[in-house]
C-alpha cells in the first residue's frame, strides 16, 4: 500500500530542508527590484508572480525557507541539549536540587506561549540571532520538563540499580543507560517541536520582531502581504501555504512516529 | 482538603514572585544603556540622569527589585514613557478588549471541539471520525496570522458580511474569534474524543446501558460528564496558548487590547508597559491555572489526596 500519509509529508520537508539549504547557491534575486512588475500576479514563466516592491515572490520563498530552517535547527539544537541536560540532573539529583529546578521550570511555563518570545526579542531589538535565543529561552523548558519525568520513572530500574552497583560514575550512568531511553520521547517533542519553532518564527517577523527586511521571512511575507489583500492575493496566499504545509508536514509525522514509538502524549 | 489547598497557594505564590522577577530583570536585558535607547540618541545627560532617577536604575539591583515588588503590591506599575500616564489606568482600559476577545475566542473552540469530538469518540473509525481528526490537524497547524487574513480576505473584503478590523459591536467579534480559537479547538476536539474514549470503557457506563437507559442520557450525563474533568485540566493549560494568540490576532485585526499595546509599546520603546503587559498577561494565565486546579481538587477528591 502506498503510505501517502508519510511519504507526502517527508517529500515536502525533503524539499523545504533543500530549498533552505541550496538556497544561497541557487541563481535567486531575492531582493533584486523590477518596478514594472510590482504586484504581479502568478504567471507561467513567473511561477508565483512579483511583490510590492516588484521583487520575485519565488525568490523570497526560497529565502524565507532557509530562514525558517535556521531558526528551527538552532533553536532545536539549543533547547534539546539545556533542557536535556538540565532535566536529567534534575530526576537524578533529586532532593533541593531538583526542586529548585522545577520551580524555575514552573515559572517559565507561567508565561503564555509566545508572550516570552515576543517580550525578549522586542527587547533585545529584532535580528535571527535574537529570535534564536528568545525561542531557545522559551523552548529548554518542555525538554526539561519530560526529560526530568523520564529520568524519575527510569532511575529506578534494574539496568540502573545494576550500573550504580558496579560503581559507575553518574555522568556513565547518565550517558550510557538513561539517555538511550529517553531518545524515542526526546525525538517526539523535538519534531512537534520543530512545527512549533516554525510558526513562532514566522509570527515574530509577523509581528516586526524577527529578521529584518530586506532578508526574508515567511511571517514578514505575509504581514507585507496583508496590505494589498484585494489586488495581490497572492502576496499573502503563497508563503501561508508553504508555512502551512510544513507545518501540516511536520504534525502528520509527529503523529506517525508518535504512534509508531508508542509514546504517549 | 486545607492542606491541599495551602500546598497550592505556596507553590502559587513562588511562581508569582518568579514571574514578576522574570518580568523586572527584562529591562535589564536591554542591548547597551536602557535608558539610552528609550529616549533615543538625541537625549541630553540631564534627561538621561532624570529618567534613571524616575524608573531607579541608578540604585542597586536589589533595591531596584525591592521597589519593584512593593510598587506592585501597592498597585503602582510606573508612567508610560509615552503618554505620561500611570501605567495601571493604561492596562485598565485595554484589558477589558482582551477578556472579550480572549472568551470568545474559547467560546468558539468549545463550541467546535465539543461536539466534534464526541461524534469522533462515539462513531470511532467511521468517516466522522476521519474528517474530525483531519479537521483536528488542519486546525493545529494553520497558523492564525495567516488564517486571519485569509478569513479577512473571504468574508470582509469580498463577501462584505463582516468588518475588515477594529472592535465595533458583536460582528466586529466573529473573525477575531474564529482566529484566535480555532488552534485550540483542534487541540480540544482530540482531548474529547480521548477522554470520550476512555471513560466510554469505564464499568458505569456499561451498568448504565445494562439499565436500559438511552444512549443520549448515556453519553450526556455520565460519559461527558466525567469526561469535562481532565479537559478542563487541559483547557486551563492551553489558556496561555490563547492569551498568547491573542496577542497576534489583536495586530491583524486592530483589537485594542493588551496585545496590541504589547506590540506598540515595542515599537514606541516604552519598556515599563511592555513589562506590565507582560505581567498582566501571564498573572492572568497563573491566577486562571491556579483557580482550574483548586476547582479539580474539590470536585474531584482523588486529586486532592494524591498530593
Amino acid at each position: 500500500m502506498f503510505k501517502y500519509q508519510i511519504v507526502i509529508p517527508s517529500l515536502i520537508l525533503i524539499v523545504w530542508l533543500l530549498l533552505a539549504i541550496l538556497g544561497p547557491w541557487l541563481p535567486l534575486n531575492p531582493n533584486y527590484i523590477t518596478l514594472v512588475d510590482i504586484l504581479k500576479p502568478p504567471s507561467l514563466l513567473e511561477w508565483l508572480g512579483y511583490d510590492d516592491l516588484g521583487r520575485p515572490v519565488l525568490d523570497r520563498l526560497i529565502m524565507g525557507a532557509g530562514t525558517s530552517f535556521f531558526v528551527a535547527f538552532w533553536v532545536i539544537s539549543l533547547s534539546l541539549t539545556i533542557g536535556t541536560l538540565i532535566g536529567t540532573i534534575s530526576g537524578w539529583a533529586g532532593g533541593y536540587i531538583d526542586l529548585i529546578i522545577v520551580r524555575i521550570m514552573d515559572i517559565f511555563l507561567a508565561f503564555p506561549g509566545i508572550l516570552l518570545a515576543i517580550a525578549l526579542s522586542g527587547i533585545l531589538g529584532p535580528g535571527i540571532e535574537n529570535v534564536v535565543f528568545a525561542l531557545s529561552i522559551v523552548g529548554w523548558v518542555g525538554f526539561a520538563r519530560l526529560t526530568r519525568a523520564q529520568t524519575l520513572s527510569i532511575k529506578n530500574r534494574e539496568h540502573v540499580l545494576a550500573a550504580i552497583a558496579l560503581g559507575a560514575s553518574v555522568p556513565r550512568i547518565l550517558y550510557y543507560h538513561i539517555l538511550p531511553l529517553l531518545m524515542a520521547p526526546l525525538l517526539i517533542e523535538a519534531t512537534f517541536g520543530i512545527a512549533g519553532v516554525v510558526v513562532a518564527e514566522a509570527g515574530l517577523s509577523f509581528l516586526g520582531l524577527g529578521v529584518q527586511p530586506p532578508a526574508a521571512s515567511w511571517g514578514n511575507m505575509i504581514k507585507d502581504g496583508t496590505g494589498y489583500m484585494l489586488i495581490a492575493p497572492h502576496l499573502v496566499l503563497f508563503p501561508g501555504l508553504a508555512l502551512f504545509l510544513v507545518v501540516l508536514s511536520v504534525n502528520m509525522l509527529g503523529d506517525k512516529l508518535r504512534d509508531r514509538l508508542d509514546v504517549k502524549s | 482538603m486545607f492542606s491541599f489547598f495551602l500546598s497550592r497557594l505556596i507553590s502559587v505564590l513562588v511562581v508569582i514572585l518568579g514571574v514578576i522577577t522574570v518580568v523586572f530583570l527584562l529591562i535589564h536585558l536591554v542591548p547597551g544603556d536602557p535608558v539610552q535607547a528609550m529616549l533615543g540618541e538625541t537625549a541630553t545627560p540631564t534627561d538621561l540622569e532624570a529618567l534613571r532617577e524616575t524608573l531607579g536604575l541608578n540604585q542597586p539591583l536589589m533595591t531596584q527589585w525591592w521597589l519593584y515588588i512593593t510598587g506592585l503590591l501597592q498597585g503602582d506599575l510606573g508612567q508610560s514613557l509615552y503618554s505620561k500616564e500611570p501605567i495601571i489606568d493604561i492596562l485598565m482600559a485595554r484589558f477589558p478588549a482582551t477578556l472579550e476577545l480572549a472568551t470568545a475566542g474559547l467560546f468558539v473552540a468549545i463550541l467546535i471541539a465539543l461536539p466534534l469530538g464526541s461524534i469522533a469518540a462515539l462513531r470511532k473509525d467511521s468517516i466522522y471520525d476521519n474528517s474530525a481528526m483531519i479537521f483536528s490537524l488542519l486546525g493545529v497547524s494553520i497558523p492564525n496570522f495567516w488564517l486571519g487574513p485569509m478569513l479577512i480576505l473571504l468574508f470582509s473584503l469580498i463577501l462584505g458580511w463582516f468588518p475588515v478590523s477594529g472592535q465595533d459591536g458583536l460582528l466586529s467579534l466573529v473573525l477575531p474569534a474564529i482566529t484566535l480559537g480555532t488552534a485550540l479547538s483542534a487541540i480540544l476536539a482530540r482531548m474529547v474524543r480521548a477522554t470520550l474514549l476512555e471513560v466510554l470503557n469505564e464499568d458505569y457506563i456499561r451498568t448504565a446501558r445494562a439499565k436500559g437507559l438511552r444512549e443520549s442520557a448515556i453519553v450526556i450525563h455520565h460519559a461527558l460528564r466525567n469526561a469535562s474533568l481532565p479537559i478542563m485540566t487541559v483547557l486551563g493549560l492551553q489558556l496561555g496558548t490563547l492569551l498568547g494568540g491573542a496577542v497576534i490576532t489583536e495586530i491583524i485585526f486592530a483589537w485594542p487590547g493588551i496585545g496590541q499595546l504589547t506590540i506598540e509599546s515595542i515599537q514606541r520603546r516604552d519598556y515599563p508597559v511592555v513589562q506590565a503587559c507582560i505581567l498582566l498577561i501571564s498573572l492572568s494565565y497563573v491566577l486562571v491555572n491556579t483557580f482550574t486546579d483548586l476547582v479539580y481538587g474539590w470536585l474531584d477528591p482523588r486529586v486532592r489526596y494524591s498530593v
